[in-house]
C-alpha cells in the first residue's frame, strides 16, 4: 500500500491560502509517523474550505456538521479505543467558535487525537465574517472597522481545561515539525495554526502581514502542555446483569374479596412514606393474584411538598392506567390533602381517609377522620392509613400488606405486630 | 430472581432498556432530562458501556461516532432534547449511519409541563428531516410492545443503515404495573452484516432493497467515509450530479420500500361500521373503550398503529372500508388523524383529542356513541 496520506495536488483552495501550507505539511508531518497505514487514520472535518479537504485523503474521513468535528471524532475515537489509529480534526476558526464546547470537552477528558485549527481569522467560505478567534483591529466584511476586542485564546482555553498539548503557531513555511510532535501525543493535542485567507483577509486589511496582525493582538506562538496523562478510555464491554434480575415478583400466596377493580389515591407529603406504601401495597395485591398499577406524582424538587400516588388494583388486566372514579383517598398531611382537594370535592361516593389534624374536605365521599400520624410517627402515616383501609375495605388480606413490608426496606424501620395493634385500636376507636 | 410465570412489578422503561441490550445495543449516551431519566438510569446498570454527554448536540455526534466506528449506540430523550438533536440527526441520517433514539413526549410546547406526559411531536417526526425524509418510528402500545419494539428498533436501525426513533410517552415508561414476564418473546442479537467485498468500497453503493453495506472506519482493508453532504456513492462532495441526486433519492425510498418489513399494527376486524384508530399511550384507553362498547352491544373495530412513519399504506386501506374513523390521541389538534386524513379530513373521520391528561375510554366512547 501506498503511503501517501492526502494528495496535495490539485488543493481545492485558492492560491496562497494559509489551508495549502498546512495540507503539505500535515502530509509531511504523517509520513513521519512510523508504521502508521492511512487505514489506521481517520480524517474528520465539517463545513468551511478547510472541511473539503476530506476528498483529497487516502484514509478514513468523515465529513459532518459545521463545527462538530471534535465531538462526532470523540464518539469515533472512544468508540475504536485502539492506541494504534490517529483520529485527526481539521476545522476552522469558525467551527472552532461554535463547536468551542466539544474541543473543551474532549480537552478535558483527554480524548486521543488531534485537532489541527486553522484560525484565519474569518469564514472564508461564507464571505468573510469574524468569528469569535477574530483579534482585535482585523478588518472583516461584515466588521469593516476592524473588531474592537480580541478573540477568544483558544489554546489557553483548551489548556486550561486539560489539553495534554495545546500550541499556537503561525502557519509560515514549513511546520511539519510542529504537526508530528501533536501527532504524537497520546491523549489530546491541539495546534492552532493563524493563517490569512486571501481572499477576504488580504482584501479588507491591505498591506498587512500576518505576523503583525497577530502580534499586534498579543496572538503570539505559544506551546502549553499538561502532564502526560492516560488518554481516556470509556470502560467499555462491561459485564452487566439483566435487568429482571432482582425485580420485586411476589409469588402469589393470598386470596381476594375484590370484584371489578378499586382505584386509590395516597396524598401526602415528601417523607411520609407515600411512593413505598404505594409499592407495598401494589406488591400485596399482586400476592393476591390482582393486577395492579402505580404512579407517583410529586414537585420536580422532590424532597418537599407534595406526594402523591395513584394505584389501581383489579380482577382483570388493566390497559388504561388513568384513574376516573375514585373509590378511596388516604390523605395523611396537608400537602397532599391540598393537592388531591379538586378530586376529592368531586368525589360523590368512596371513601377519605383523612388525618385526624386536617380539615374535613366538602365532599360526597364518607370521611374517615383517624390519627394516622401519631401512633407510628409520621414518617408511616402513608403506611397505617393503607393498612387501615385494607382491614376497613377487606379487598384483600392484611397479611399481604405486612407480607410486602417485611420484604422491603421500610420493614426494618416498622415492625409490623405495633402495624397491627395500631390498626386494631383504630378501628375499635372507630365512630 | 424472578422465575418465569411469576408475576413482576416493573415499568415500560426497564423491558426497554433490557430489550435493546439483548438485541445489541452497546453504548449508552445520556444526557438528563424528564420524562426519560429513568430509560438512562436503567440503561446505566444494563448497558456494557455508558456516557454522560454535556448536551444533546454533543450526545448525538458522539453516537454517530460510535456507531461510525461499529458500535451501536442508543439514547433516550424528550422535546427539548430532540430539538437540540435534529440537525445532527440529520447527519445521521445522511451518513447511513445506525442508532435508536427513544423519545419519551412531553407537554410542550417549549419546556412545557415535563411531568406531564403527552403524544404531540407526531407532526415535528413527521417532517424532521429537511427534505422531507422520514424516519423510520416505531411506537410501543404497551408493556408487550415496550419489549418487542426496543428489540425491532435495533435490528431495524441495522437493516436499513439509518437512525430508529422508538416514540413513547411519560405514563408509558414511567408507570409501574404487575407484569407477566413469561409473556415476552426471546430477543437475539440483531443480525450484522458489513461488507466483505473486494473492494474497492464504495460506501453508499446500494444493493436492490437500497441498503448500501456497512464497514466501520478504522478497518485496515477498506477505506470508509461518511459524509452529511450531498454525495455520490464514493461518498464525494457534489452539488447535484444524477449521482448525487440519485442518492438523496435512495435514502427516502430505502425505508419506504422496505416498509413492508416493519409495518407493525394490531387489528381487530369487529363487523362495525366504525373503526377506532389509536397508538402510544392512548392505545390502552382504545383498547378498553372498544371493549366496553362491545360489551354495550355498539361493536368497533380497532387499529392500533405500531409502525408511525413512513405511514403504511395499510393504514388508508383500511380506514377506508369504513364509513366513520374515530383516531384517539393525546393532543390538540389531531396530529396524526392529519397526517392520514390531511387538513381538512374526511366525512366521518373525527378525533378525540385532549392535553394535559391521559385520554379516557370515556371519552372516546362518547364520542362512538354520539
Ligand atoms: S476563501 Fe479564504 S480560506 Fe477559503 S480557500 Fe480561499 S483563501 Fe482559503
Amino acid at each position: 500500500m501506498s503511503r501517501s496520506f492526502l494528495s496535495t495536488e490539485n488543493l481545492p483552495f485558492c492560491s496562497g491560502c494559509g489551508h495549502g501550507l498546512m495540507a503539505r505539511s500535515l502530509e509531511k508531518a504523517l509520513q513521519r509517523i512510523e508504521g502508521l497505514n492511512p487505514l489506521d487514520l481517520v480524517v474528520v472535518t465539517d463545513i468551511g474550505c478547510i472541511g473539503i479537504i476530506d476528498k483529497q485523503f487516502a484514509s478514513h474521513t468523515v465529513h459532518g456538521l459545521h463545527g462538530r468535528s471534535v465531538a462526532m471524532a470523540t464518539g469515533i475515537s472512544m468508540g475504536l479505543a485502539d492506541p494504534d489509529k490517529k483520529i485527526l480534526v481539521l476545522i476552522g476558526d469558525g467551527g472552532a467558535t461554535i463547536g468551542l464546547h466539544h474541543i473543551m470537552e474532549a480537552a478535558h477528558r483527554n480524548i486521543d487525537m488531534t485537532v489541527i485549527v486553522h484560525n484565519n481569522m474569518l469564514y472564508g467560505m461564507t464571505g468573510g465574517q469574524p468569528s469569535g478567534l477574530t483579534p482585535c483591529g482585523f478588518r472583516t466584511s461584515t466588521m469593516p472597522e476592524g473588531r474592537p476586542d480580541n478573540g477568544m485564546d483558544l489554546c489557553r482555553m483548551a489548556h486550561a481545561a486539560g489539553a495534554a498539548y495545546s500550541r499556537r503557531i503561525m502557519a509560515l513555511g514549513d511546520v511539519s515539525d510542529v504537526l508530528e510532535e501533536a501527532l504524537r501525543v497520546k491523549g489530546f493535542s491541539l495546534v492552532e495554526a493563524v493563517e490569512l485567507c486571501t481572499s477576504y483577509g488580504v482584501k479588507f486589511n491591505p498591506g498587512r502581514k500576518l505576523t503583525d496582525i497577530a502580534g499586534d493582538a498579543g496572538m503570539t506562538p505559544v506551546l502549553l502542555k499538561n502532564p502526560e496523562a492516560s488518554a481516556f478510555r470509556p470502560e467499555a464491554d462491561r459485564d452487566t446483569e439483566s435487568l429482571f434480575h432482582g425485580v420485586p415478583a411476589p409469588e402469589k400466596r393470598f386470596g381476594h374479596n375484590l370484584a371489578g377493580k378499586v382505584s386509590i389515591i395516597l396524598a401526602g407529603a415528601a417523607g411520609e412514606g407515600v411512593q413505598s406504601t404505594a409499592e407495598m401495597l401494589a406488591l400485596a395485591a399482586i400476592s393476591c393474584g390482582l393486577s395492579v398499577t402505580k404512579k407517583g406524582s410529586y414537585p420536580v424538587t422532590v424532597g418537599v411538598g407534595f406526594s402523591l400516588a395513584e394505584v389501581i388494583i383489579s380482577t382483570k388486566e388493566i390497559h388504561y392506567t388513568g384513574i376516573a372514579g375514585i373509590d378511596a383517598v388516604m390523605a395523611t398531611s396537608r400537602e397532599g390533602l391540598q393537592r388531591a382537594l379538586p378530586r376529592i370535592e368531586a368525589m360523590k361516593s368512596g371513601s377519605v381517609y383523612l388525618d385526624a389534624s386536617l380539615d374535613r374536605p366538602e365532599t360526597g365521599a364518607e370521611l374517615v377522620h383517624r390519627d394516622y400520624r401519631g401512633p407510628l410517627g409520621y414518617r408511616s402515616a402513608s403506611l397505617l392509613c393503607a393498612a387501615h383501609y385494607l382491614s376497613r375495605s377487606g379487598i384483600f388480606p392484611i397479611e399481604a400488606l405486612l407480607e410486602a413490608l417485611s420484604a422491603s426496606r421500610a420493614g426494618r424501620a416498622v415492625d409490623a405486630a405495633e402495624l397491627l395493634k395500631a390498626v386494631e385500636e383504630m378501628e375499635r376507636a372507630g365512630v | 430472581m424472578a422465575e418465569p410465570g411469576k408475576t413482576a412489578f416493573i415499568d415500560g422503561s426497564r423491558l426497554m432498556i433490557e430489550a435493546a441490550v439483548r438485541a445489541g445495543a452497546e453504548v449508552f449516551v445520556g444526557y438528563p432530562i424528564t420524562p426519560a431519566n429513568l430509560l438512562y438510569a436503567y440503561s446505566s446498570r444494563r448497558f456494557p458501556m455508558v456516557l454522560p454527554a454535556p448536551d444533546e448536540i454533543t450526545t448525538l455526534q458522539w453516537m454517530s461516532g460510535f456507531s461510525a466506528a461499529g458500535r451501536f449506540p442508543v439514547t433516550a430523550t424528550s422535546y427539548p432534547g430532540l430539538a437540540l438533536m435534529i440537525e445532527s440527526i440529520g447527519m445521521a441520517f445522511m451518513m447511513e449511519l445506525p442508532m435508536v433514539i427513544i423519545l419519551v413526549q412531553r407537554m410542550g410546547p417549549a419546556t412545557g409541563t415535563a411531568t406531564c406526559g403527552a403524544q404531540g411531536d407526531l407532526a415535528l417526526l413527521r417532517g424532521i428531516n429537511s427534505g422531507g425524509h422520514p424516519i423510520p418510528t416505531l411506537c410501543p402500545s404497551d408493556m408487550d410492545d415496550c419489549y418487542t419494539l426496543s428489540a425491532r428498533a435495533v435490528e431495524l436501525a441495522l437493516r436499513l443503515r439509518c437512525p430508529v426513533f422508538l416514540l413513547s410517552s411519560k405514563e408509558m415508561v414511567m408507570t409501574l404495573r404487575s407484569y407477566d414476564l413469561s409473556r415476552l418473546a426471546p430477543v437475539t442479537p440483531a443480525p450484522r452484516e458489513h461488507y466483505r467485498g473486494d473492494g474497492p468500497y464504495l460506501p453508499y453503493a446500494a444493493g436492490p432493497d437500497g441498503v448500501p453495506p456497512f464497514l466501520p472506519v478504522g478497518n485496515r482493508e477498506h477505506q470508509v467515509r461518511f459524509t452529511a453532504s450531498t454525495h455520490e456513492r464514493n461518498a464525494g462532495l457534489q452539488h447535484s450530479t444524477p449521482e448525487a441526486l440519485e442518492n438523496t433519492k435512495r435514502l427516502r425510498t430505502k425505508t419506504e420500500s422496505n416498509l413492508g418489513e416493519y409495518t407493525l399494527y394490531d387489528y381487530e376486524d369487529r363487523r362495525s361500521d366504525t373503526l377506532l384508530f389509536s397508538f402510544g399511550i392512548t392505545a390502552a384507553a382504545a383498547r378498553e373503550a372498544a371493549d366496553n362498547l362491545a360489551r354495550r352491544g355498539r361493536p368497533v373495530s380497532l387499529l392500533v398503529a405500531k409502525t408511525l412513519f413512513p405511514v403504511p399504506g395499510e393504514y388508508l386501506e383500511t380506514a377506508g372500508r369504513y364509513g366513520r374513523v374515530i383516531v384517539a390521541e393525546e393532543n390538540q389538534s389531531g396530529q396524526y388523524r392529519e397526517v392520514l386524513f390531511g387538513r381538512n379530513g374526511r366525512e366521518g373521520v373525527s378525533g378525540v383529542n385532549g392535553i394535559g391528561r391521559m385520554i379516557s375510554p370515556a371519552e372516546i366512547e362518547r364520542e362512538v356513541e354520539r
